[in-house]
């Protein structure tokens, strides 16, 4: 107990510069990072926005025919697309970490390996889903 | 009544919800994409069936009330490691726990209209 509560004081470097600028991340830890970003914009907005549009869409047909168009507007597609790679890259994380907690893929080459997949088919399937959005 | 908490094992039970209420909705998503991407083209009529149909409702409440735990525990630890003023990280705690009350409601009000 004694040797948790005296804690000692480190020395942090923790600016807006160092964090866009000198800290680098390892690919594992970009997958850490995005996957927190993501899960908070799917938290706020992106629940709330799709709410919106299943209330709209299952409300009436004329409610289903305006979430259709609105859907075809530019800036509503790029939105899309971002809500896509946050649910994607959130859930290919998620599931890496899982895997983790399994004691699976722990050694570093293969934790790069699989930061990587992780990467590469959250955006695959982004584009994928994307494409079926068009 | 005995409380431990802080060491090892407190916060067990958040860090196994997440973990279950993740599959949950990774099962979910995958059988909605699945439906989505392969079945007939979605019109109203179609779109309309398949959130009037029991096991669907049902579905999509687990659905939500998994999304609900999973994105407290969540938020939670975001708020916990970025936010020290004990004030202000109440603040947003309470205004999570409001939100995430309120997608609640409403889902309930979406599927069971």
């Amino acid at each position: 107990m004694s040797s948790a509560s005296a804690k000692k004081l480190r020395p942090k470097y923790l600016s807006l510069r160092a964090l866009l600028f000198e800290i680098r991340l390892p690919l594992p830890g970009w997958v850490s990072i995005l996957h927190r970003i993501s899960g908070a914009l799917l938290v706020f907005p992106f629940a709330a926005w799709l709410l919106y549009m299943l209330d709209r869409s299952l409300a009436s047909e004329q409610g289903f025919q305006a979430v259709n168009s609105y859907l075809d507007l530019p800036l509503v597609k790029a939105g899309m697309l971002l809500f896509i790679w946050a649910y994607c890259h959130h859930l290919c994380a998620g599931l890496r970490f899982l895997l983790l907690d399994l004691n699976r893929g722990i050694e570093l080459p293969a934790a790069r390996r699989s930061s990587v997949a992780v990467l590469v088919v959250s955006l695959a399937l982004t584009a994928f889903f994307g494409a079926r959005l068009w | 009544m005995k409380r431990t908490v802080v060491g090892a094992h407190y916060g067990m039970r958040d860090w196994l919800a997440q973990r279950l209420t993740a599959l949950l909705m990774a099962l979910y998503s995958v059988v909605l994409a699945v439906i989505l991407v392969r079945g007939e083209p979605i019109t109203y009529p179609v779109w309309k069936d398949l959130f009037a149909q029991g096991w669907m409702r049902v579905a999509t409440l687990l659905f939500a009330v998994g999304l609900v735990w999973h994105a407290w525990v969540g938020t939670r630890d975001i708020l916990m490691d970025y936010i020290k003023p004990d004030g202000l990280r109440l603040t947003l705690q309470v205004l999570a726990l409001l939100l995430l009350g309120a997608y609640m409601g409403w889902a309930v009000q979406i599927l069971w209209r």
